[in-house]
């Protein structure tokens, strides 16, 4: 199969597939671009999602143009970009004309209370999976943790947090690579 | 004109707001209810019901929506453009950046750094939308059901997801 209308296909996926909010999107992206078809690898995908939460706009669609554009450039970031946005348009639109009726049916309210929870529990599980890529250190222990409380306990806004561990790994790295030319 | 207006006021959303489609909404509300009168607040809280139900991205869904009602397909073509243009401009140049830096010590610092962020902040997210999304007992099992057998097997997570919404079908309704 051509591989922009493979990519296309991926991110039809992703869009259909992401309910929530733009992390909802990690659990598919990780299963189909890292795990199944390796296009890119564990890292890589961490700092896609470090760049796209750092940049205005919407997670989801900055993660879909990064990845479209790192495996087929610009063209293959079109393509991922045309991928992700179709479910939404294609379904708002049905939703909007239909919005009334859709509203009062009670099956779709059930479905969408069923499949929250699960969200939560892909997205928690696929955390895991991504951090056994970073390398067993105490430094990045400390990393996680800080982060994750800077954000949920003090309410630091994730840019903050993004930038002081950019500074952080920026020094310590240094520091490791002037020793081992020591 | 109206199009073009559409399209001028979702590029300075998509252009102006970061972390992520749920910071636009207020962005949105201001520029859609009140300044443009577009929508009324009724509607706009609409349109958070209707996120929750649709699959996409909120940002992508709240411009589709927004302009539909505007002016049509037309209008909802224009607006979920503009709301992305942004991005694509943003992205692609600091990917090729990023590309052209690969070996560059200090890039990978960085990285190295951030990584273990990204954990945290996908954590925290986790957290707040667990707030969110489990408001009783049932939704714990659901959640504690599908984090084993997604861990546990290779089952992939797009038939955890629409299993689940069959399994809340049965249970709430």
């Amino acid at each position: 199969m051509n591989y922009y209308v493979k990519l296309f296909l991926i991110f039809l996926k992703v869009g259909s597939f992401t309910i929530g909010g733009g992390y909802a999107m990690i659990p598919v992206i990780q299963r189909e671009v890292v795990s199944n078809n390796k296009l890119i690898d564990s890292d890589e995908f961490l700092d896609i999602i470090a760049v796209s939460q750092s940049l205005p706009g919407a997670i989801a669609v900055n993660s879909a143009i990064f990845i479209g554009y790192k495996l087929a450039g610009l063209l293959g970031s079109i393509v991922t970009l045309l991928g992700i946005i179709i479910p939404s348009l294609v379904v708002i639109i049905t939703v909007a004309v239909f919005y009334n009726e859709i509203k009062e049916q009670r099956a779709v309210q059930a479905f969408f209370q069923g499949v929250r929870p699960a969200i939560v529990a892909l997205i928690a599980a696929t955390a895991f999976k991504l951090a056994s890529s970073i390398p067993k250190k105490y430094i990045n222990l400390l990393l996680i943790i800080s982060s994750f409380i800077s954000i949920s306990l003090f309410d630091i806004h994730p840019i903050i947090v993004i930038i002081a561990c950019a500074l952080i790994g920026l020094i310590f790295n240094r520091e490791e690579n002037s020793s081992e030319l020591s | 004109m109206n199009y073009l207006n559409l399209f001028f006021v979702f590029f300075r959303i998509g252009a102006f707001t970061f972390g992520g489609g749920y910071a636009m909404l207020p962005l949105i509300e201001r520029e859609i209810v009140f300044v443009y009168q577009w929508l009324t607040q009724e509607e706009f809280i609409d349109i958070f019901a209707i996120s929750q139900m649709s699959p996409g991205p909120i940002a992508i869904n709240a411009a589709t929506f927004v302009g539909y009602r505007f002016s049509g397909i037309l209008g909802a073509l224009f607006a979920t453009f503009g709301v992305v243009l942004p991005s694509f401009f943003l992205v692609t140049n600091l990917a090729k950046v990023i590309q052209r830096n690969k070996n560059s010590l200090y890039l990978k610092g960085i990285f190295a750094g951030i990584r273990p962020a990204v954990i945290g902040l996908i954590s925290a997210a986790c957290l707040s939308m667990f707030r969110i999304s489990v408001v009783d007992y049932k939704g714990v099992i659901i959640a504690i059901l599908i984090f084993s057998i997604f861990v546990r097997t290779k089952i992939h997570p797009i038939i955890l997801i629409l299993s689940s919404g069959l399994l809340g079908i049965v249970i709430y309704l």
